[in-house]
């Protein structure tokens, strides 16, 4: 669907060339919701905007269903940025217009005449029928960012660029607004791409991520694999900020045995493994942390366990093969 | 003619005060309305083409604003002297009620222009961005973004421009263009007629008055933030 092949782009700050990217190649594929993560200045907002060419690369070319569009002009650019919405951290609303007249925005920009029904029909998928004609001041940030949802749907786009939606909401705003995405993604099938520097956002919401660190990808993968077993020191401490596991972890030296981090994963995260694996092994375990949560709609579970006993390899071998994943944690 | 107001005001002739007042908000009239019809695409034009702006052009832009840099530095009693040649040629006379109307648009164009770009400047870029991102035109962008997102504040700036046409119009007077401020030099300053004076500046500072009301109210009115 969206493809980067070699995108870098520098700015010229002060008469020298700053790199915001450095060589990027990321594929998206139909259908997906792809998450890009990283800190502030680490290049996803400029990433995103390549996909809509509001930013054009220094090198290297964006492809947008199949096709080469790096350096698509006037009513080429036109009509792709039609096929792309997009919303923002900050909503960008027209203050000027109502929330009717602001999702009808981009059909008249098109040329439509009677706008009429698609604007009730879409204010109808956001839950707003009944703000129609309020102006934005008067609505609050979750209101906002559902009226942008609506206008960036109205033109029927393929793809959806999401620049920090949910930033400025509030946690409760910010699951309800994930979730008409998710809902969005599943009902229309069209292709979210999402940035954001919270990774419970891309727990919530997204298929893949990539992570983007000083203008390169360090990681990226399905969102699971990415969660469960982070491999770059950013995508670590971007899990342990989810996990609200900030600083320098719990203190296991007093505790006898050998720790493990057991991970599970779809429905064996619901399976009695652990207790069938006692019961015919004969390991003592004891339970140091854990706990139970989902990974879009994938249950996953991840347990800190200290384990002893004569048949700890056998014990570790049949959890391996019933599909627990299993960490030795040194101390 | 009412005695006690005769008694107040022993100089005046009222009709002449009458017809000056009409000359006055004809001049002001018509030369807000050229101001508005010029300046504003002037305004926009500067908006569009400063650096980091939509059509960014450095040295058209740096011309623009060295034109009404040029035209805003100049007195406007000297500005009125200097065109008169083309005042002759674009309304046949030189000076007088409609000859006014030329230099008092040049004066005041440029003006208004740079309160434009000002207003424009104001508009949430976001919004901006979102209707490129929209697939909208830079003439759908100036048209249904720009101009509505800005119209408080190019209200706001008309009402300014419209107040220092009143003044302006006023030193027309001297000159010879007519209205309340040439009665006020005349017969007020020259023929030292104070009741002359007290009447018209009155009237001017009325007039003054009822544009920025009228002004504010629009603005208040059409504000969505």
């Amino acid at each position: 669907m969206i493809r980067f092949a070699a995108v870098t782009k520098s700015y010229r700050v002060n008469g020298a060339d700053v790199s915001a990217l450095h060589p990027v190649d990321l594929e998206i594929a139909p259908g997906e919701v792809f998450g890009i993560i990283g800190h502030s200045g680490a290049g996803k907002s400029t990433l995103l905007r390549l996909i809509n060419l509001l930013e054009r690369p220094s090198s290297g070319q964006v492809f947008v269903s199949g096709k080469d569009v790096t350096h698509a002009e006037g009513a080429e650019l036109r009509g792709l940025r039609r096929r792309i919405g997009m919303i923002f951290q900050h909503f960008n609303l027209l203050s000027s217009r109502t929330v009717a007249q602001n999702v009808a925005f981009p059909l008249e920009l098109h040329g439509h005449a009677d706008t009429a029904g698609r604007v009730r029909e879409l204010l109808a998928l956001v839950g707003l029928s009944e703000h129609a004609d309020k102006y934005p001041a008067q609505l609050s940030g979750g209101q906002k960012q559902r009226v942008g949802i609506a206008r960036a749907l109205a033109s029927k786009p393929e793809i959806l660029l999401c620049d920090e939606a949910t930033s400025a909401l509030d946690p409760q705003t910010t699951a309800s607004v994930l979730e008409l995405l998710a809902d969005i993604n599943e009902k229309l099938g069209l292709t979210i791409v999402l940035i954001t520097h919270e990774m419970d956002v891309i727990r919530r919401v997204c298929d893949r991520v990539a992570v983007l660190d000083a203008g390169r990808v360090v990681e990226s993968g399905s969102v699971a694999d990415v969660f469960l077993h982070p491999q770059h020191p950013t995508t670590r401490r971007f899990v342990a900020e989810a996990e609200h596991e900030e600083g320098r972890g719990p203190d296991y030296s007093g505790v006898t045995g050998r720790l493990f981090r057991l991970s599970f994963r779809g429905d064996t995260t619901y399976a009695p493994l652990l207790s069938q694996v006692v019961r015919d092994t004969g390991v003592e375990y004891n339970l140091l942390a854990g706990r139970i949560e989902r990974i879009k709609s994938m249950p996953y579970g991840q347990l800190t366990l200290a384990m002893r006993g004569d048949n700890l390899e056998a014990a570790l071998e049949q959890l391996r093969s019933a599909g627990v994943d299993i960490e030795d944690i040194a101390r | 003619m009412n005695p006690f107001l005769h008694s107040l005001f022993p100089n005046i002739d009222w009709v002449e005060i009458a017809q000056a007042c009409l000359d006055t908000l004809v001049m002001l009239g018509g030369s807000l309305l050229f101001t508005v019809a010029t300046g504003l695409p002037l305004g926009v034009s500067l908006f569009l083409t400063a650096r980091g702006q939509l059509h960014a052009k450095p040295r058209l832009y740096g011309v623009m604003s060295l034109l009404v840099n040029v035209l805003r530095s100049v007195p406007f009693i000297i500005l009125m002297i200097l065109l008169i040649p083309l005042t002759k040629a674009l309304t046949g006379v030189s000076i007088g009620i409609r000859g006014a109307i030329v230099p008092l648009v040049i004066g005041a164009a440029p003006f208004f222009a740079r309160l434009v770009e000002t207003a424009l400047r104001e508009v949430d870029r976001g919004v901006i961005e979102a209707s490129q991102a929209m697939g909208a035109t830079t003439w759908q962008i100036v048209r249904r973004v720009l101009l509505p997102e800005a119209r408080a504040g190019l209200i706001a700036s008309a009402t300014v421009t419209a107040v220092a046409l009143v003044g302006y119009t006023a030193m027309g007077g001297i000159v010879g263009a007519g209205g309340l401020g040439a009665l006020a030099y005349q017969y007020g300053y020259n023929g030292y007629k104070p009741d002359y004076m007290l009447v018209t500046v009155t009237l001017l500072i009325v007039l003054v008055q009822i544009l920025q009301m009228l002004g504010d109210h629009l603005v208040q009115r059409y504000s969505r933030r």
